[in-house]
């Protein structure tokens, strides 16, 4: 692994937390509670992009598994979040 | 740096500046229906930047074709409309509850 190349990755990985922290402004800053369940689901797919890339980074396949259930509870969490707003309740 | 690594360098900060650019979407536009679109640029070119870098790494890393991270992308690709337009719908309620000035509904009128 050249060191160019672990520059490139490291750029990525700094970027991606850029992307979080600037969703965090929006999940802290709101104003409605819709734009706080988009953020928190903007970083929850983020943070699973950063597992592929750290998968990269040290060169093993152990990182897919976490990627998978991230995106699992990433998208079970944003629907019982979604469907909250809609009824008031998570199942009826 | 060999030509692989340079390939899947690309792709990485592709995918980077992507997904920056989507949170920076998410913060600047003025209105919920408008910023809803910005999460998906990270969601659909985002991630398919880097889990083709990720076949890339590891096909050549490895001795056989690694495929296994398009799981991730059809994972996400199946949800990540399905959670959209749950949230659209959710935000198009409240908005109409809270008397936003929002087009009509369409179809059936009166709620029987």
């Amino acid at each position: 692994m050249s060191n160019l190349f672990s520059l490139a990755v490291g750029a990525t990985l700094v970027l991606y937390a850029l992307a979080i922290l600037v969703a965090s402004l929006r999940l802290a800053r709101g104003p409605r509670a819709q734009d706080r369940v988009l953020a928190l689901d903007f970083i929850y797919v983020v943070a699973m992009l950063a597992l592929l890339v750290l998968a990269i980074r040290y060169d093993s396949s152990m990182y897919f598994e976490a990627a998978l259930l991230m995106a699992l509870f990433g998208f079970a969490s944003s629907a019982a979040m979604a469907k909250f707003l809609l009824r008031g309740e998570v199942i009826e | 740096m060999s030509i692989v690594e340079a390939i899947v360098a690309v792709l990485l900060l592709a995918s980077g500046l992507l997904t920056l650019t989507g949170a920076l979407g998410l913060l600047r536009l003025r209105d919920y229906f408008l910023r809803m679109h910005a999460p998906s640029l990270a969601y659909t070119l985002g991630s398919w930047a880097v889990a083709l870098a990720s076949i890339v790494h590891f096909t050549a890393s490895g001795s056989s074709l690694s495929l296994h991270v398009w799981l991730v992308i059809i994972l996400l690709s199946i949800t990540a409309p399905v959670t959209t337009v749950l949230l659209a719908r959710a935000a198009l309620f409240r908005e109409r509850r809270a008397g936003a000035d929002l087009p009509p509904v369409l179809g059936r009128r009166d709620p029987a």
